[in-house]
């Protein structure tokens, strides 16, 4: 297709989309003109699936056939954000914004709502969208919401992510035209210099400059790859992105290549992530198809074309050297730097290497101009970054704040606070490369430059809130497990490194530390973050050090006093009935599955603490409070 | 030579390989492709695929054990009909996902990476199947399981089991 052909099928569809981006009023005015008097937004990303979305769906279709609704539509979008509340559904043009639905929640939305004449089921409303007074408030406007800001998720949630024609009525490919109309290559190079996008992978690395790299690197033939391996265990923004708007991901690819001279690009992705690999097969067939993608796009006389090369599992093909050796077909593993990509990247040509997120940013960056994009955020990050935020938080899903935003912010706004009245303890981000930020940094405002002053890292956007009941040291553990099971092998830091780190923690928290393990912790910590061969082993240890910055205690109470506060070190624990609140009601020893419990029907019982495994079932049975973890 | 081909599984399997090996194999990087490819045919990647593998390529069956080895995805092992993965990414490990693998491994009495007698289950940790809001969750085969207990774990193996009988 041409220009032309594509922008009618923009201005055609452009008030469908609308409809779901406007407030209610102008909504229903818009949807008149649409011929769909109802939209049903319903998420079909993987966290919304597995609990069973497409059920909803099925429901809903079967409904509206019975009740001969032929003007109601069903999308099934990307990811919504409030992934805790799942599975969710969005009525346009109100905005009803209904949570946890099953198919027969989607029955009564079809037959009291969706119907002609109908009204919205406020019960099976979000009830964070219900004022007391009973009125509905838009969702946009609940705290969850409020403080974010969408610009690489703006289409997530949004659109149907397996029909190109409602991409492009939302605005993707509008840059790509823009850039093969009316921009040279080094115009798009200087755009997104001047825009000040830094790398949403974890380095934070300026995207522009990358590219320039790339550029002035001599050769005929260069790639273009998107880094969709994402690893970092409890992050899901990339994923989200792919499920939810493919088509902004290819798009940009293609806009790199024509500034940078590259006619191939690749997405390498994990494929444990079969919806998302799904709905980019799609995504490239219809972008062949509508000429966006291969031979002559648009008719502009360029070429680009996209392949996907699917991940097998292996934590250390995030780093972008590993992950090019690995689409090469060999062992993922990492190759010193310099020469860097840019100069001798995949098969040895100049490449340029961004993940999902970045690439999700170009878009907006071409579209609205640098300056815009430049104002959002701080001052050495602008633009936005998407957290997965996870642990012991109520809201759990995913959110994209302005740079800048305070941690406090995150959890106790947007996140809606620890649940169980717990306290806050630690927020950890950037998985096993990064760190924990404790309790006292809370109003840290959060860029690439601050995370790492205060000792974590921006890190791919994982973002796991701890509470009282985590202990830093099993954490730190859990980090090393991963690391060590994670390391490639090829340089001795690292490999050694890990393996060793994770006995010492192991030690401890067996109970068996001594206090020069601590030295020993901090002095192989340090040669690790020198020598390792990439980004794998560099960082490894950060999830030590971090800890041992803010919670040096807790190390200390596991080495000195054989004591872990938190009460998760198995080991350090001992469980005792209080003989005073005891009431001799024999749950406790009837659930004691190694029989280590004794006493007689209403006296006091005890524990035999060389037969406990400590497995802590007579504590969570026993309904007087009298046994005593310590 | 007639124990490799036993190995090799049944013609059909024989020529879906031979296919796949023929069709990708001027593909620069084509390894990655054709492993996943044979496991999706085998269910694992036994030694005689290996081999065939590398002859089909021309390259050392070392270069194969190498890439096949490297990778978590990739099984040497056979797996069990409903294969168990249990989430072990932070956020379902904060919420005592290994909790729930203990109890999975003591109901079935076999380890992480092994296989039930029977053949019916295997177990495997995995890092986050990105369904962080049902935290601690497993997943059997295609299904997701979310806010699991440790008390679940033998109601929800005995699902899969009774559809066995």
């Amino acid at each position: 297709m041409n220009i032309k052909q594509i922008d009618k099928i923009r201005s055609d569809k452009k008030a469908l989309i609308d409809v779901r981006r406007v407030v209610r009023e102008q909504g229903e005015k818009l949807a008149k003109q649409t011929g769909c008097r109802k939209q049903v937004l319903v998420c079909g990303g993987t966290g919304c699936t597995s609990s069973h979305s497409m059920k909803v769906i099925e429901q809903l279709e079967k409904s509206i056939k019975e009740l001969k609704l032929d003007d109601v539509l069903i999308v099934k979008t990307g990811c919504f954000g409030l992934c805790s509340l799942g599975p969710i559904m969005i009525v346009y043009p109100e905005g009803a914004f209904y949570a946890q639905m099953t198919p027969e929640h989607a029955k009564t939305v079809a037959e009291t709502h969706l119907v002609k004449g109908g009204h919205i089921v406020k019960e099976l409303l979000y009830q964070g969208t219900v004022a007391e007074d009973g009125s509905i408030i838009p969702f946009a406007e609940t705290p969850f919401y409020k403080k974010q800001m969408r610009i690489a998720l703006r289409n997530c949630g949004v659109i149907a992510p397996e029909d190109i024609e409602e991409a492009i009525a939302a605005g993707d490919y509008a840059a790509l035209e823009k850039v093969l109309t009316s921009m040279t290559p080094d115009d798009v190079i200087n755009e997104v210099m001047a825009s000040g996008l830094r790398g949403r992978g974890g380095a934070g690395f300026p995207t522009g400059r990358k590219w320039s790299f790339a550029k002035a690197s001599q050769g005929d033939i260069k790639y273009v790859v998107c880094n969709a391996d994402e690893g970092d265990p409890g992050a899901f923004m990339d994923r989200s992105v792919l499920e939810g708007d493919p088509h902004c991901v290819l798009e940009a690819m293609a806009i790199a290549g024509y500034a940078i001279g590259a006619r191939q690009g690749y997405i390498y992705v994990r494929a444990e992530y079969p919806v998302a690999v799904h709905r980019l097969q799609i995504a490239i067939k219809q972008a062949r198809e509508y000429g966006l993608l291969g031979k002559n796009i648009l008719d502009l006389g360029f070429d680009f074309d996209i392949e996907i090369r699917l991940g097998a599992g292996a934590f250390v093909c995030g780093e972008e050297t590993a992950l090019l050796t690995s689409i090469e077909g060999h062992r993922g593993e990492p190759r010193p730097r310099p020469p860097f990509p840019a100069t001798k990247g995949l098969f040895g040509k100049p490449t340029i290497i961004n993940n999902v997120e970045t690439w999700a940013n170009i878009n907006p960056i071409i579209v609205n101009g640098a300056a815009w994009f430049a104002r959002i955020g701080t001052r050495t990050s602008a633009g936005t970054k998407v957290f997965a935020l996870g642990g012991k938080i109520t809201n759990v899903g995913l959110v994209e704040v302005p740079m800048g935003t305070t941690l406090r912010e995150i959890v106790e706004e947007i996140g809606g606070g620890i649940p169980g009245g717990k306290k806050f303890k630690a927020a950890q981000t950037g998985g096993p490369s990064g760190g924990c930020i404790p309790a006292e940094c809370i109003d840290t405002p959060i860029d690439y430059d601050s995370l790492i002053a205060i000792g974590s890292m921006m890190g791919s956007g994982g973002m796991i809130i701890l509470d009282e009941d985590d202990c830093m040291v099993d954490i730190s553990k859990f980090y090393l497990e991963f690391t060590a099971d994670e390391s490639c092998g090829k340089c001795t830091p690292c490999r050694i490194g890990t393996k060793r780190l994770l006995q010492l923690l192991t030690k401890i928290t067996e109970g068996k530390g001594e206090p020069e393990d601590l030295v020993k912790i901090e002095e192989l910590a340090s040669h690790m973050k020198q020598s390792s061969l990439c980004a794998l082993g560099q960082s490894a240890p950060n999830p030590i050090l971090s800890t041992l910055r803010y919670f040096r205690q807790e190390y200390v109470d596991h080495i000195e006093s054989k004591h872990c506060e938190a009460g998760v070190c198995k080991a350090l624990l001992t469980y005792s009935i209080d003989p005073e609140k005891c009431r001799g009601c024999t749950l406790c020893a009837r659930n004691c599955p190694t029989h280590a419990i004794t006493g007689k029907v209403r006296e006091a019982h005890v524990i035999d603490k060389d037969i406990c495994i400590k497995c802590g079932l007579c504590l969570a049975n026993c309904k007087f409070g009298a046994v005593v973890r310590s | 030579m007639n124990k490799c081909n036993g190995a090799l599984g049944s013609p059909e399997q024989q020529a879906k390989l031979k296919a796949v090996i023929e069709e990708s194999r001027s593909t620069p990087g084509c390894l990655m492709h054709i492993l996943q490819e044979a496991q999706s045919i085998y269910g694992y990647l036994p030694l005689p695929v290996q081999k065939t593998i590398a002859e089909g390529l021309n390259i050392s069956l070392s270069e194969v054990y190498g890439v096949a080895t490297f990778y978590s995805q990739f099984s040497l092992k056979p797996k069990g009909k409903y294969k168990i993965s249990v989430c072990l990414g932070t956020a379902c490990y904060v919420k005592g996902s290994d909790k729930i693998l203990e109890e999975v491994q003591k109901e079935l009495g076999i380890k992480v990476g092994e296989c039930t007698p029977d053949g019916l289950f295997s177990i495997d940790s995995c890092r986050c199947v990105g369904a962080c809001g049902l935290a601690p969750v497993m997943m059997i085969n295609e299904d997701v399981h979310g806010r699991l207990k440790p008390e679940m774990v033998k109601g929800i193996l005995d699902s899969y089991r009774r559809e066995e009988q």
